[in-house]
């Protein structure tokens, strides 16, 4: 199934601008935590276009903007880098867009860079490498409120006259300086693009040396250097009230996500039953009317019911990456994350994965290293996604009594807790395993840049959260409705004879397919009717629930589950309960997470192996779990 | 005059690099990249819980690095 559409896959002659009237290509480039995106959402707003580099997972941000002379040009983020001495994918891109070597991609124009005012030296080092390739250049000194209210005073018309280019201060969060930006660069793209220098890697040294002196020239007052981030980190960064205050973070994100969204997933599921409803009362019973209901408005029910969770997620994760947050809960994470041979930067993406393991192994794109962004987005879908909790609901509800253990604390609560953390910790021994084997390779490091701290922008929050959304409705949603549809075909052809003595999924291809594969999971437990429902449940695991409520031919479309609740408590033993509970931990029940995981490591291998090595997981743990439970209980 | 390595520097004090430890060249680019050449003054500034990674102010940035790669770094002293 190819879903994706890279905006930039035609292959362009590079470079050439003799003869085809293209609007003149600008790059905006800068070290990772100069504001550039936040300049780059200032000078575009919703207007962006994202597409894919072709051949790698780096997302291509453009868009058309306006110049004051009336002209009109093509803006494109670049990645971040602190250098053109490639370290990932993402660095990869911005070096060879700039050598006019990225295929598919012109030489820019103009570049665009970005240097933090607070941070000059080190901005400075990066900028003066790129000046070396001779592309037309202006540079926005950005974040000139935060210098000024540290006491720090810069003189950018000398840096100007140093640099020979264009210096402008902006405040990309309070869009101060963006005419004076656009008047800047709109001069250098009426020049001819200069026949690219030819490269070489820079004298780093020399540069640094460069760079200081340069710095040191055009600074007037030095002021106190970033005193209020210093006293902030003393605090966040604290090795005693660090962690807890991260913890506390997380627990209110985490509260937001399960609690805020609880509300508008009520509302879009009464949206699709009504939809449904409409459908019922317009078309007679029959195939059209089945494949309307059950294929297309569950598939989209199933894509859409999610958005609430992932927007509120994302609008969190946005906002503490734009506050300058996230990089002090990757440093405190780092130590835990190293111990299993990760980077601290794969915690976010861990993190997103309790909402969904989509958006988690889409955020794997921030991990410098190939190994460990694969290692990352393996056992991502070993965090306890949403979609578990209504599988785990139904049979805590069923099996587990209602009784306090300790204090405040129930057993079912216990229960539930116990199965989130089973998932961390298998995923941590699997990345542990999958270091030592699969994914070998140098031992990770971590080094980053920390910004200065600085209230998030309301627009760069809305603007992430309207291209992530988008993003994960185009992909996310035409992988789910599409898997939707072809188990709907599974679970209803061929019909029921009219003779029929058993539920009418028992006739169709994906309960012949349960019964084919019932023999392989007896020896863990599982009966019958979970093994016809364990296919259905690829398309999302909650479908589980639906799936025996049918396969025990209840009303599937009933919001109460007491009924379910009931006929489990009859029909299955304690430890067959608790084997599906394992299973469900581990078992890479979701197609849709599969796909995303062949788009993101560009083949068939990874999403193989990832559903080889879960489904072994899974049918040992839920074979232990059936076995040691038969023997103690 | 002392010398030692960055990963040893104890939070609130300042040296100044003098230098890198033989290694991988990558490793002492990606350093240079972020500021750490000879001559630029540190400051160690925390340590995370269980003592690593570590931050430190180079110049004007506060970089996070882990112990192990910090201990390429050599210090002299400052002033």
């Amino acid at each position: 199934m190819n879903v994706e559409t890279p905006v930039a896959d035609q292959p362009q002659a590079r470079a050439s601008s003799v003869g085809e009237p293209r609007l003149p290509f600008i790059a905006v480039v800068g070290h990772p935590n100069a504001g550039k995106t936040s300049l780059f959402n200032a000078l575009s707003g919703a207007r962006q276009k994202v597409g894919n580099y072709p051949g790698v997972t780096v997302e291509r941000k453009s868009a058309e903007i306006g110049l004051p002379g009336g002209g009109r040009a093509e803006l494109v983020d670049l990645p971040g880098c602190y250098g053109l001495e490639p370290r990932s994918p993402d660095e990869a891109v911005t070096r060879d867009t700039l050598l006019g070597l990225m295929p598919g991609e012109r030489r820019p124009d103009a570049v665009l860079i970005v240097a933090d005012a607070t941070n000059l030296a080190a901005h400075l080092r990066f900028a003066l490498d790129v000046l070396r390739l001779g592309i037309p250049a202006v540079m926005a000194l950005n974040r000139m409120d935060m210098a000024a209210r540290d006491g720090l005073r810069l003189d950018s018309m000398a840096l100007a006259q140093r640099l020979g280019i264009p210096v402008v201060e902006t405040v990309a969060v309070r869009r101060r300086g963006l005419a004076e930006l656009l008047q800047a660069l709109e001069p250098l793209l009426a020049l001819p693009t200069p026949a690219p220098l030819p490269f070489a890697p820079a004298d780093t040294r020399a540069i640094g040396r460069e760079a200081r002196n340069v710095a040191k020239a055009v600074t007037l007052a030095e002021g106190q250097g970033r005193r209020s981030s210093r006293r902030l980190d003393s605090l966040l960064l604290h090795p005693l009230a660090g962690p807890l205050i991260l913890a506390a973070i997380l627990f209110l994100m985490f509260q937001a996500v399960f609690s805020w969204a609880e509300a508008p997933m009520g509302w879009i599921e009464a949206a699709i039953g009504w939809a449904q409803l409409q459908v019922m009362a317009v078309l007679p019973e029959g195939v059209l009317r089945s494949f309307l209901n059950d294929g297309i408005l569950a598939g989209v029910g199933a894509v859409v019911v999610f958005l609430p969770q992932i927007l509120i997620l994302f609008a969190f994760i946005l906002a503490l990456e734009g506050s300058g947050y996230m990089v002090r809960a990757a440093f405190l994470m780092d130590r835990l994350m190293a111990s299993v041979g990760l980077n601290g930067a794969a915690f976010i993406p861990l993190l997103s994965s309790f909402a969904c393991a989509i958006p988690g192994i889409m955020a794997t794109r921030s991990i410098a290293e190939e190994r460990d962004r694969l290692t990352t987005i393996l056992i991502a879908p070993l965090m306890t996604c949403s979609a578990r909790l209504p599988v785990y609901a139904v049979i805590i509800a069923a099996f587990i009594p209602n009784r306090a253990v300790w204090g405040p604390v129930g057993l079912q609560g216990l229960v539930l807790f116990l199965l989130y953390i089973a998932g961390i910790v298998g995923a941590m021994l699997a990345a542990l395993v999958l270091r030592r084997t699969v994914t070998r390779g140098p031992a990770p490091t971590f080094l980053m840049e920390m910004p200065a701290y600085q209230l998030p922008s309301l627009r760069d929050v809305a603007v992430g959260l309207w291209l992530r959304a988008t993003a994960f409705l185009k992909r996310a949603g035409t992988i789910i409705m599409g898997v939707t549809i072809v188990l709907w075909a599974l679970a209803s052809f061929p019909a029921a004879p009219a003779d029929a003595d058993r539920p009418a999924i028992e006739y169709s291809i994906a309960g012949r397919i349960g019964s084919a594969i019932e023999p392989i999971f007896r020896p863990i437990g599982f009966n019958h009717e979970i093994a016809m429902s364990l296919l259905p449940a690829m398309a999302a695991r909650e479908v589980a629930v639906a799936a025996l409520a049918t396969i025990y031919a209840l009303d599937a479309d009933d919001e109460n589950t007491d009924g379910l609740v009931e006929r489990l408590q009859g029909s299955w033993p304690l430890p067959t309960a608790l084997a599906f509970l394992a299973w469900f931990v581990f078992a890479p029940q979701c197609l849709s997470t599969l796909a995303v995981v062949r788009r993101e490591t560009g083949g068939w291998k990874w999403p193989a192996f990832l559903f080889g090595y879960l489904t072994a997981l899974a049918y040992v743990a839920a074979g232990l779990t059936f076995h040691i439970a038969t023997a103690l209980l | 005059m002392t010398a030692s390595t960055l990963d040893t520097l104890a939070p609130g004090a300042c040296a100044r690099v003098t230098g890198f430890a033989a290694g991988d060249s990558r490793l002492t680019d990606r350093l240079l990249e972020l500021g750490f050449d000879e001559g630029a003054e540190v400051e160690a500034l925390h340590r995370a819980p269980l003592g690593d990674p570590i931050a430190v102010r180079v110049d004007g940035s506060v970089v996070a690095l882990r112990r192990a790669l910090a201990r390429i770094v050599l210090l002299a002293d400052a002033r």
